[in-house]
C-alpha cells in the first residue's frame, strides 16, 4: 500500500507541530508547507488551528495562500480540512477582530459565541459532537464522543453543511462538510483516540 | 455538554520535576519526560507545565524541552514560565505549546497580553495569577512569589480579561502544596469578577476538595499537583468522584 501524503500549511501563526505529529501517527506522509506554491501540488491539504481570524487572513492573503487554497479546493477538488480557527477561514466572513472575508469555501459566516447564564468564554474543554448527518470524517466514531475545544467564534451555516453539533451557548456547528472541503471546530490532534480517527478517516477521503 | 477538566500541573526547575510548599522548600518528584508520557498514557483532560526558575533567573522558555515534552502529548498542554515576549509565545506554539500561560510579563510588560491576544487569539493565553495573603489582604504576587505587585485579586483578573486573556490560572500560594484543600474565598471571588474560565490551583489533597473549588468556588477546572505526585490519586479517580457528585466530566 502507498503511503498517503498530507500537508499542513504554517503561516506562522500556528502550532503546527501537534497535528503533524498527530498525522504521522496516522502513518501519513507529513509535508509542512510554508510557500504558496507548494499548495497546489499537494494530495490533502490541513489548514491548522490557533491564531486570530483577521491576523490570519491578512497573512494567508499577502504570502498569496488564499489563491492556492482556493485553486486546490475548487478547481483540483482535492481534500482539504480546517481545524479550529481553520475551519472558520472557510467560511465567508467573520466578526473576530472587524469584519473580515474569509476563503469563502462553506457558505456560511462566523460570529461570537453568546454565553447562555453559567457559561463561560472562551469554550475550553471536552465536549460532545452530536452526529447530524453520515460523514466520511466521522466513520467508525460513536455519536457523542468526547473532543477538546478551545474557542471564541463559532461557524453559523445552513443544515446542509452541518456534519456535527455541539450543546453549548445554545448549540454551535462543530464540524462541516461541502464536498472535498471539512472543517472541524474542535482539536483532533489534541482529542486522544478519536481525535486520531477524525485524522484517519481525513487521510482515506 | 462541556465537561469540568481536572488537569496535573507539573513544575519544572533546573533539571527536573519539583512540588513545593507554599512556593518554598521544593522537593524533586522525578523527570518531566516520564511525567508526560504517564500522563499521556492515562488520558488526562489536559496538561500544565510551569517552568518556575525562568523567570527569577531572567531565562527565556526552555524551547527544546517544550518541544521534547509536547512530542509525547496527545492531549492539550499549557505551557508557562519566562514568557516575555511575543517571539516567547510563537515559539512555545510553533514547538508544541496549545495554550500560554503567561504570568508576571502580564504585570510588567505593558501590552503584551493585548498583543498576543490579537495575535494568536485569546484562547491561547492564559493569565497566571499567583495570590498571596501574606501582607493581610489577598495580593498577586509575580515571578515565582517573589515580587510584591501590590494589585488586588479582583482588580488584576479585571484587567487580564479586558487585555484579552483567555483564561485565568489561579493560583493559592498559602494553600500550595499543603493538600488542605483550595482558597474558595478568592475563587468565588475571581469568578465573579470575569466571565472567561478560571482554573482553581493550590490546595488540592482530596477529590472533595476538587468538588468544593467547583461546586462552591465555581471554578471552571481544577489544577493540582501534590495530590498526583504524593498519593494513590489519579485524574481518573477525580473525574469519576466529580461525575458522582453530578459535576459532567470525560469518562
Amino acid at each position: 500500500m502507498t503511503v498517503k501524503s498530507v500537508a499542513i500549511l504554517d503561516h506562522g501563526l500556528c502550532n503546527i507541530h501537534s497535528i503533524a505529529r498527530s498525522f504521522e501517527q496516522c502513518g501519513a506522509n507529513v509535508s509542512v508547507v510554508t510557500q504558496a506554491k507548494d499548495i497546489c501540488s499537494a494530495d490533502r491539504l490541513v489548514l491548522p488551528g490557533v491564531g486570530a481570524f483577521s491576523a490570519t487572513v491578512k497573512i494567508l492573503r499577502a504570502g498569496g495562500y488564499e489563491d492556492a487554497i482556493k485553486e486546490f479546493a475548487k478547481i483540483k477538488e482535492r481534500p482539504l480540512l480546517g481545524v479550529c480557527l481553520g475551519m472558520q477561514l472557510l467560511a465567508d466572513t467573520s466578526e473576530e477582530g472587524g469584519m473580515e472575508t474569509g476563503l469563502g469555501l462553506v457558505p456560511g459566516r462566523v460570529v461570537r459565541l453568546n454565553a447562555s447564564k453559567g457559561e463561560r468564554i472562551p469554550h475550553v474543554g471536552w465536549n460532545e459532537v452530536m452526529l447530524r448527518s453520515q460523514s466520511r470524517l466521522f466513520s467508525d466514531i460513536p455519536n457523542c464522543s468526547d473532543f477538546y475545544f478551545v474557542h471564541s467564534y463559532k461557524f453559523v451555516c445552513e443544515d446542509n453543511y452541518v456534519i456535527g453539533v455541539t450543546d453549548y451557548c445554545g448549540g454551535f456547528v462543530s464540524a462541516v462538510s461541502l464536498g472535498n472541503v471539512s472543517g472541524v471546530q474542535f482539536h483532533p490532534e489534541k482529542s486522544q483516540g478519536f481525535g486520531r480517527k477524525v485524522l484517519n478517516n481525513f487521510m482515506l477521503a | 455538554m462541556l465537561k469540568t477538566r481536572v488537569i496535573p500541573t507539573l513544575l519544572f526547575k533546573d533539571f527536573g520535576l519539583v512540588k513545593g510548599k507554599k512556593f518554598d522548600s521544593w522537593r524533586r518528584v522525578g523527570s518531566a519526560m516520564q511525567a508526560v508520557s504517564v500522563y499521556n498514557m492515562r488520558d488526562v483532560d489536559e496538561l500544565i507545565f510551569l517552568d518556575i526558575s525562568a523567570s527569577p533567573n531572567g531565562a527565556e522558555p526552555d524551547f527544546e524541552q517544550v518541544e521534547e515534552l509536547a512530542r509525547e502529548c496527545n492531549m492539550p498542554l499549557t505551557v508557562g514560565g519566562g514568557v516575555n515576549k511575543v517571539s516567547d509565545i510563537r515559539k512555545l506554539l510553533e514547538v508544541g505549546a496549545d495554550k500560554v500561560a503567561i504570568n508576571t510579563a502580564a504585570y510588567y510588560k505593558q501590552g503584551l497580553v493585548e498583543e498576543a491576544s490579537k495575535l494568536f487569539g485569546s484562547q491561547c493565553i492564559v493569565a497566571s495569577v499567583d495570590v498571596s495573603t501574606g501582607s493581610g489582604e489577598p495580593e498577586v504576587v509575580a515571578c515565582c512569589g517573589t515580587k510584591q505587585t501590590g494589585l488586588r485579586p479582583v482588580d488584576a483578573v479585571k484587567r487580564l480579561e479586558a487585555s484579552g486573556a483567555g483564561e485565568i490560572l489561579l493560583t493559592s500560594i498559602d494553600n500550595d502544596g499543603l493538600m488542605n484543600g483550595y482558597d474558595i474565598d478568592l475563587i468565588k471571588s475571581v469568578v465573579e469578577a470575569v466571565s472567561i474560565p478560571v482554573i482553581a490551583s493550590g490546595g488540592a489533597g482530596t477529590y472533595q476538595h476538587m468538588v468544593d473549588a467547583i461546586v462552591v468556588g465555581g471554578a471552571s477546572a481544577v489544577a493540582a499537583a501534590s495530590i498526583f505526585h504524593f498519593t494513590e490519586c489519579t485524574p481518573s479517580q477525580a473525574r469519576d468522584y466529580l461525575r458522582l457528585n453530578g459535576i459532567p466530566t470525560r469518562k
